[in-house]
């Protein structure tokens, strides 16, 4: 037990020093969750737009007023004809342009049925979506709220304003887990391999177990600690709500760690170089951790085979746990399944990459 | 004949095979008590596989392993408490100071925080580096870290060390004081097995054993091996050795 605790001490003294290795495990969260907090956002704000209003009616004005009042958008320029759209795309003035045809106001008095022509630049294609659904949401809300319409009462759950941090910040909890457990131990493990140390442990009376665990334990402590900050920052910075258990969080935590932990002794005892150890952490896991999970592009929307594919990355199953507890506060009997599932990997690997360390070592 | 006394490393039947490729091929030798013994070979000879599997970090495919008295199969955790080891990048780590380095190899070898205490003091006295127990290892210079490793291998007192080419990649100055701390270490009975292929450092030994492609071809004092290949120097011997081979081939 105090071979174990020297093995710790000096685990930590290791990362202590290593300037490198500091900045990977707290320098890359925090720049990851301000670059994903304040750079990448899929939410609007101010938006440039022209309107062309051939019709100048009532009616017309009512939709352009929604739009500005909504805050998303700012109109730029009134056009008067239509060749004058691509002029404000190239420009870049704006990134939609309203037409409202000249029978607009009498098509809908007659037939209760107006077109509006919405045309987007597209060569942002992301923008574009939200621009379009924004702007479709609020006209119909404008067109809808007549006397004798159904009124329908759109009330979005869970992240009512379509915040995406609310949606990254579970994200790049996954990624951080991933980072520290997976990448750094593998690296942390190759090192001594690479500095012949790992010999001299193996010739000592310590049982692989404990050298695995010495290694293991210091960066399992880190991460938690990570994931700590990231809430904290998450919470007090952007508002990121947290309506579940924390202990149960927790606990999910873990279990995703003692996975990701697995994996990276499983990536350490496939190479010797700590390079060879990154490349694979980087390509195979946390590449796959960053676009498979459904963080950045929904699972659903998937082509097949990725969506089968997804199925075997931890990180997909987490995700949907912590979003549950942060955002909806689930409960575990909402999350057996993927709880379940996520144990049973994490079985398998602890399983495999020990065996894998044993047979290297015997 | 008392062998067991007499040997501290019993091989028996040795072999190690990768597949089709055989590493060792039934090799059986005895080192003796306090003796110096030179486990000499070329790159690819199978020296590091063999020693690799009598300090248990290997798992032979088949013969018999008997170090300090325990059969290295059956209780490999006894054996390991009983040598020490020394890896070839002098098996320090860089980022620790001189005095961590020696209080990890203390713990992880079971002595007690006093042993610790006063082995390492001690160390550092012969050393003459005293003063040095805060510098990280990365700060001294080449050769007083391959003596620091090779001191801190021995803080346990193994019966017998094994030194895997301790001296690569060092230059002849420090080599020669090395070798003066290798004797030193053997005058106070522990027993020393060293690989190398500097065929000079083979003069240093008691005796000299030759691994040529998996297989032990000559096992002798220099003296002897001299003489019975008619050669002036061990590296003749080794020229000579390789040539036999060859032709034999």
């Amino acid at each position: 037990m105090k071979s174990f605790f020297g093995f710790i001490i000096k685990e930590f003294q290791h990362i202590i020093r290593d300037k490198r290795t500091l900045i990977i495990l707290f320098g890359m969260p925090l720049a990851q969750l301000l670059i994903f907090g304040y750079a990448v956002r899929n939410e609007l704000t101010l938006t440039g737009i022209s309107i062309l209003d051939q019709s100048k009616d009532a009616q017309t004005q009512l939709i352009t007023d929604k739009l500005t009042a909504s805050g998303y958008f700012e109109i730029t320029s009134l056009l008067d004809d239509e060749s004058q759209i691509e002029d404000v795309f190239r420009s870049g003035e704006a990134r939609m342009v309203l037409v409202y045809g000249s029978d607009y106001a009498r098509n809908l008095q007659r037939n209760g049925v107006g077109t509006v022509q919405i045309i987007t630049d597209a060569s942002n294609p992301n923008m574009a979506q939200l621009v379009q659904s924004y702007t479709a949401a609020i006209i119909s809300e404008t067109a809808t709220s007549r006397p004798n319409g159904i009124i329908p009462e759109v009330r979005m759950l869970y992240n009512p304003e379509l915040r995406s941090a609310n949606l990254f910040v579970p994200g790049l909890i996954a990624i951080i887990l991933m980072l520290v457990s997976a990448l750094m131990t593998s690296i942390a493990i190759t090192r001594e391999k690479e500095l012949g140390t790992m010999e001299v442990l193996l010739a000592s009376p310590l049982h692989p177990l404990v050298i695995i665990l010495g290694k293991v334990l210091p960066y399992l402590l880190l991460s938690i600690l990570n994931v700590i900050t990231v809430l904290f920052i998450a919470q007090v910075v952007f508002d990121v709500p947290f309506v579940g258990n924390y202990i149960h969080f927790f606990i999910q935590a873990m279990l995703f760690t003692i996975t990701a932990l697995s994996l990276g002794i499983l990536i350490s005892t496939i190479t010797n170089s700590q390079q060879v150890a990154m490349m694979i952490a980087l390509a195979g896991l946390l590449l796959p951790t960053i676009l498979l999970s459904g963080f950045i592009f929904a699972v659903e929307n998937m082509p097949v085979i990725l969506q089968v594919l997804s199925n075997i990355i931890p990180a997909r199953w987490f995700l949907v746990i912590i979003k549950g507890i942060m955002l909806k506060g689930s409960g575990i009997e909402l999350l057996w399944k993927e709880t379940l599932i996520l144990v049973g990997m994490m079985v398998f690997l602890i399983f495999i990459s020990v065996r894998k360390f044993k047979i290297r070592l015997e | 004949m008392q062998p067991d006394t007499k040997s501290i490393i019993k091989v028996r039947d040795l072999t190690k095979r990768f597949g089709d490729f055989i590493a060792v091929d039934s090799i059986s030798f005895d080192v003796y008590r306090g003796e110096i013994f030179g486990f000499i070979g070329a790159n690819g000879a199978g020296k590091t596989t063999a020693m690799k599997m009598i300090t248990g970090l290997l798992a032979p495919t088949s013969g018999v392993i008997e170090v300090a008295g325990c059969d290295v199969a059956g209780q490999p955790d006894l054996v390991k408490t009983r040598i020490g080891y020394m890896s070839q990048r002098f098996s320090l780590y860089e980022d620790l100071r001189v005095g961590e380095n020696i209080r990890f190899y203390g713990g992880i070898y079971g002595l007690s925080d006093a042993e610790i205490l006063s082995r390492t003091e001690t160390l550092l006295r012969e050393l003459d580096m005293g003063q040095m127990s805060g510098y990280l290892v990365k700060d001294l210079p080449l050769g007083w870290k391959q003596k620091l490793a090779f001191s801190t291998a021995l803080l346990h007192r193994p019966e017998v060390i094994f030194l895997d080419e301790p001296t690569g990649g060092v230059d002849p100055v420090t080599r020669r004081q090395f070798w003066e701390m290798i004797y030193r270490e053997a005058e106070r009975g522990t027993t020393i097995f060293v690989t190398t292929h500097y065929m000079d450092e083979a003069e240093y030994c008691d005796r000299v054993s030759i691994m040529v492609d998996g297989v032990i071809r000559a096992l002798d004092t220099p003296g002897a091996l001299k003489k019975q290949f008619k050669a002036t120097s061990m590296d003749e011997v080794f020229v000579k050795l390789a040539r036999n081979m060859e032709a034999s081939t």
